[in-house]
């Protein structure tokens, strides 16, 4: 049986904010199938009692003294953005305009 | 003078330039005449900062002859993996999504690797976001095998690799997430060192698992990657996960590892990566090396971590989920490519349709996957059940360091692989990690040494050592290497 099926490879491609056509739909399908069934193998281990290891460095908040360091100029810090406006990131619409106005 | 210093190590070459016998801008320029001639045919390199790299040589020849005391890899050009931030410098990830992005800022290890007075010629191919073994996935075509131009040169940190075996640079930097260090090493016949986890700056390291992705140096000898160790190592405020304490003294334990003395020292062979997947060739190679490291005074025990078996299920599982989450800041909104926006879409199609043409299908593959391990229905029985196998790994290297000093196994269980044998099966490509991932997932450090030879095709033999104890793995490494030699690649 299949481990996952091509509805559920849609799903999450919308969930990955990923605009897949058709086509990829068709072999992500069943290359994802043969990977999560190789993977499931992790179910075989009994490990019930075991507690997760999320991390191998055991640090938790890591603080520094509150003063200003350098850091980037705002002009710096937008030089990548492919839109910006008012020294601000520019994006489209989020809302409907049903909605705003 | 008559010496081809492309053919020297990084020590030959800091020491003359230290007496003044050649010149920081004589070798940068023979380094980049050398890309010039073989670069075309091998594709190591994304990005050639020409004049980056003879301004800063420039500088360390003022600095010189103004007589300040330089440090011990001045002068020697380094090429740096593209997923680290260079100033200025473009920097991709090999995606399409970063293509053209100049970060404002440089990573801590290129900061560290510019005040030691080291040259960057520029950025090395890779795996598009560090996923591959191959170096296939890159969005701007395959690096090709010095030692065969039509075989793969490892991944991810292919580029590195080869510029390494083609004689482009004398040292790389790569980094290691399941094996993109060692992997290449061993499959270009060249030393690829991944440090324990937290012993080097992920700060400007372009993210893709963050619980595993470690920055390490890649060298042709073993003493060449411990110097690069020791300038890019070491705590780093700007990264949280930087462990706060001095970081071992890896230099001297290459240089008494030389010595070829393994007197007193046991090691382990990890039994599980002995037996059937491995190519015999790659066998019959460990094994005439383990009788080396036996003839050099280690004492050889025979090792079993049962959980190993599983550090390859479980690591596709962690690290795509860990993916998933990292790859969520393409969004086309702070840096890289935007698409669709014409005034019309929404923010929600416009990020939908920039992901959508920036990942190739490897990254998008993972990206799936981990967001399927992550879905509430699935958590459970997917990444759940991988962190508690991570913890079971853990124990198995815990225990096996109460027997042994290291552990030691193949690299990689097949040599460099033919162009395109593995690209349509996905999971195939996985199994190349197969022995190196168990140490990304306890945080251990792990270095791949070449060994000897298979079918003319390089082998690497891989040294574990405890967290924290980088110096050791250097040791056995140099030793090694004093017992069966630096491997020739064909003249390109």
């Amino acid at each position: 049986m299949a481990a996952i099926s091509r509805e559920e490879v849609a799903h999450l491609a919308r969930l990955s904010r990923l605009a897949v056509t058709e086509e990829e739909l068709d072999t992500f399908a069943g290359q994802l199938d043969v990977i999560l069934q190789a993977v499931a193998q992790v179910g075989e281990v009994a490990a019930a009692d075991i507690p997760p290891t999320s991390h191998s460095v055991p640090l938790t908040n890591v603080l520094r003294e509150d003063v200003v360091t350098p850091c980037l100029t705002p002009e710096e810090a937008l030089s990548g953005a492919p839109d910006a406006e008012e020294q601000r990131f520019r994006v489209p619409r989020i809302l409907d305009e049903d909605v705003a106005s | 003078m008559s010496t081809d210093l492309t053919k020297l190590s990084a020590v030959e070459i800091a020491g003359l330039v230290a007496k003044g016998e050649t010149s920081a801008v004589e070798v940068t320029q023979a380094h980049l005449d050398r890309i010039a001639a073989v670069d075309d045919r091998v594709h190591a390199f994304l990005h050639v900062d020409t004049d980056g790299a003879l301004a800063a040589a420039r500088d360390v020849d003022a600095r010189r002859a103004a007589g300040e005391e330089l440090g011990p890899l001045a002068g020697v050009p380094v090429a740096v993996k593209d997923v680290l931030a260079t100033r200025g410098v473009p920097t991709t990830v090999g995606s399409k999504i970063l293509e053209g992005w100049r970060p404002p800022y440089d990573a801590t290890i290129v900061q560290r690797l510019r005040e030691a007075g080291t040259v960057m010629l520029g950025k090395t191919n890779m795996d598009e976001f560090a996923m591959g073994s191959s170096t296939e996935y890159s969005a701007y075509g395959a690096t090709h095998n010095p030692w065969d131009l039509e075989r793969i040169p490892g991944g991810s940190g292919g580029g590195s690799a080869a510029a390494l075996a083609a004689y482009e640079a004398p040292l790389a930097i790569g980094s290691d997430t399941g094996g993109s260090i060692r992997q290449p090493g061993a499959v270009t016949g060249t030393v690829g060192a991944k440090p324990t986890y937290g012993g080097t700056s992920r700060y400007g390291l372009v993210a893709f698992s963050s619980s595993l992705d470690t920055p390490g140096p890649c060298a042709r000898t073993v003493l060449d990657a411990a110097l690069l160790h020791q300038v890019i190592g070491g705590h780093d405020p700007r990264d949280s996960t930087s462990i706060p304490a001095p970081l071992p003294d890896v230099v001297a334990a290459a240089r008494r590892g030389a010595g070829g003395d393994l007197t007193g020292v046991k090691l382990g062979i990890v039994s599980e990566f002995t037996g059937e997947g491995a190519e015999p060739g790659v066998l019959a190679a460990f094994r005439e090396s383990v009788d080396a490291l036996a003839k050099l005074g280690a004492e050889i025990v025979e090792v079993s971590c049962p959980n190993f078996t599983y550090a390859l299920p479980a690591y596709y599982l962690i690290a795509p989920s860990e993916c998933s989450s990292n790859l969520a800041r393409f969004d086309g909104v702070r840096f890289g490519l935007r698409v669709g926006d014409d005034g019309n879409r929404s923010l929600e199609e416009v990020m939908s349709l920039t992901r959508e043409a920036g990942f190739g299908p490897e990254v998008k593959r993972r990206i799936m996957i981990g967001t399927y391990a992550l879905s509430s229905g699935y958590y459970d029985a997917y990444y759940g059940q991988a962190q508690k196998v991570r913890t079971l790994i853990t124990r198995d290297f815990t225990a096996a360091f109460e027997r042994v000093d290291a552990l030691i196994s193949p690299t990689t269980p097949f040599v460099a692989f033919p162009i395109g044998a593995r690209t349509s099966d996905p999971y195939q490509m996985y199994l190349a990690d197969l022995y190196t991932i168990p140490t990304n997932l306890y945080g251990g450090p792990g270095i791949s040494v070449p060994c000897g030879l298979s079918d003319g095709l390089p082998v690497g033999l891989q040294v574990m050592a405890p967290t924290m104890a980088d110096d050791r793995m250097y040791r056995v490494a140099a030793a090694l290497e004093s017992a069966v030699g630096t491997l020739t690649p064909p003249t390109l």
